[in-house]
């Protein structure tokens, strides 16, 4: 689904990332951890194609992204669904709208039942109405989830989507990324959080992938 | 993305892009003010088109020589002043008019028994010359040697600088109405490009999210659109009233009097709102898909 073959990025400095190779297989679960500034966000973009290899290769649903066009990489979000890790949001449209964004934006019509159900989901059925700046960071994570999940997406990358969530809001959205691994989705997460790991192990066959020195290794069993 | 398409309504694409408050109104006004001194130009343009044909026309007609001559002398001095005209540059014939042709003249003022044979009246010699035209002062004194009783109307060369002052006020108008287009054109990517900027942040969203360029472009370049040619059109109604209000006291004939659209004429300026409309729909879609490129 995405394949990395001897990947190196530099944003212009030393190379961040480089020598990476690594498949992310259809219906997998890994995660992604690593120092801060290490690189995860900088891996996550270039899984969605936001960024594109200094060296190397990365094949997206088959295609090398230096070929896509501005368009193919358009198209290509609406099969990676986004969480970020700065939530970003219009802030001029209510929550609904934008968690319904991505279906507008491809010329589709959302069901409103559908819709309500998808905030009822993660918890924000009450808050449809609201407009993203008056929300807290925990009810953005998990408008952004929403959003990233609303077009029935191939791959979920979540970017510290627990950032600012309690523990028991945590698991509730750990839940709701297991449940749509459980529905065949590939679901890459990168995080902090060693007991949301320990927690995922618990309930299927999580991977944790460990970037160390500019390199992605998976990590031990111990964790 | 064309420009019929562009002006459907499409709610869901105007919602997306927040309102972009004052470059908007920016520029409708800026369209309004374009269109209303475009009229005008225009009304110019065309009025000193009118002026440079009707003067040109009158320079094509022939001059004529007036001969008085004491009754023993007319038909001496007759060949002299022709002998004269066909031996000037300049002029292609020239011919004394008949007494039936001079009768025919003067009918109108004194009645149709003129005996013209029994007055004094002046001969008259009609002189017809060519596009260069003729030396004027050169053939005044050539006559005065030859026939001192014959007198050159040339009433008509005068306006010769004229009629071509007027052709120039004609391109000048045309220059103008090119002028304001392009100005127009500037301040639109103006606008656009800061309502672009101020939206940033909306623009990476969208794109983050799988909008692909031309649907982000299309609600910018929809929106000035629609404004410039509203604006346009609320200029080009005031510039017309404007000029249709102005008075027309045609007794002066003067030039200012005859600016106004005439007959058919009123229908061109109904073409400045689309055409404001495409130079924004133009202007804004270049340096929408520009800054797209640059943002993200
Ligand atoms: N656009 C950019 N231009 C230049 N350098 C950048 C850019 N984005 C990130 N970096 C640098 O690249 C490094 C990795 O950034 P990245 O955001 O990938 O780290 P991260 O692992 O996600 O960190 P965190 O856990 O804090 O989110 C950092 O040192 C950062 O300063
Ligand atoms: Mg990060």
């Amino acid at each position: 689904m995405i394949a990395f073959e001897n990947v190196a990025y530099s944003y212009g400095g030393g190379e961040l990332l480089s020598g990476i190779s690594l498949r992310l297989a259809p219906g997998s679960f890994h995660f992604l951890t690593g120092p801060s500034g290490a690189g995860k966000s900088t891996f996550l973009k270039l899984c969605y194609a936001e960024l594109r290899p200094t060296a190397g290769h990365i094949t997206l649903f088959d295609r090398d992204v230096r070929s896509l066009s501005r368009d193919d990489v358009a198209l290509n979000r609406r099969r990676i669904g986004v969480v970020h890790q700065d939530c970003q949001f219009l802030d001029h449209l209510p929550l609904a709208a934008n968690v319904a964004l991505p279906l507008t934006v491809a010329g589709r019509g959302s069901e409103a039942s559908d819709l309500t159900d998808l905030l009822g989901w993660v918890g924000l059925g009450s808050l449809a109405d609201a407009l993203p700046p008056s929300l807290s960071g925990g009810e953005r994570q998990r408008a952004a989830l929403a959003r990233a999940i609303i077009m029935g997406p191939d791959v979920i990358l979540a970017d510290e989507p627990t950032g600012n969530l309690d523990w028991e809001m945590s698991l509730r959205l750990l839940t709701l990324l297991v449940e749509l691994n459980r529905m065949g989705k590939t679901v890459l997460v990168a995080t902090h959080d060693l007991n949301l790991i320990r927690q995922a192990k618990a309930q299927i066959p999580a991977r944790v992938l460990r970037i160390a020195k500019r390199r992605i290794q998976l990590a031990g069993a111990d964790l | 993305m064309n420009l019929l398409s562009i002006l459907a309504p499409d709610r869901q694409a105007d919602r997306v892009v927040p309102p972009s408050g004052h470059t908007a109104w920016l520029t409708q006004f800026t369209a309004a003010a374009m269109a209303f001194l475009a009229v005008f130009a225009l009304a110019l343009s065309l009025a000193a088109g009118r002026l440079a044909d009707r003067w040109s026309d009158a320079l094509e007609r022939t001059a004529t020589v007036r001969l008085s001559a004491p009754e023993d002398q007319i038909d001496l001095q007759t060949a002299a002043v022709l002998e004269v005209l066909t031996t000037t540059p300049g002029i292609t014939s020239a011919r004394a008019l008949s007494d039936d042709e001079q009768r025919a003249l003067l009918e109108p003022w004194f009645g149709p028994d003129l005996p013209v044979d029994a007055l004094p009246l002046p001969r008259l010699i009609e002189l017809t010359e060519d596009g260069a035209g003729y030396d004027a002062e050169g053939l005044r004194q050539r006559l005065a040697a030859e026939a001192p009783g014959a007198v050159l109307d040339d009433h008509t060369r005068w306006r010769r600088p004229l009629a071509v002052a007027a052709d120039r006020l004609r391109l000048l108008g045309l220059l103008s109405i090119g002028l304001i287009a392009a100005a127009t054109a500037a301040m639109i990517t103006l606008a656009a490009n800061a309502a672009l900027a101020a939206n940033a942040q909306v623009i990476r969203v969208l794109r983050l999210v799988g909008a692909r360029d031309a649907y982000i472009a299309r609600a910018f370049v929809r929106r000035f659109t629609l404004r410039a040619l509203s604006g346009a059109a609320i200029g080009t109604a005031l510039g017309m009233i404007g000029v249709a209000l102005l008075p027309s006291t045609e007794a002066a004939g003067s030039f200012l009097t005859g600016l106004g659209f005439t007959g058919a004429g009123w229908i061109l300026p109904l073409t400045l709102p689309p055409l404001a409309a495409l130079v924004a729909f133009l202007a804004t879609r270049a340096s929408a898909f520009r800054k797209l490129r640059e943002l993200t």
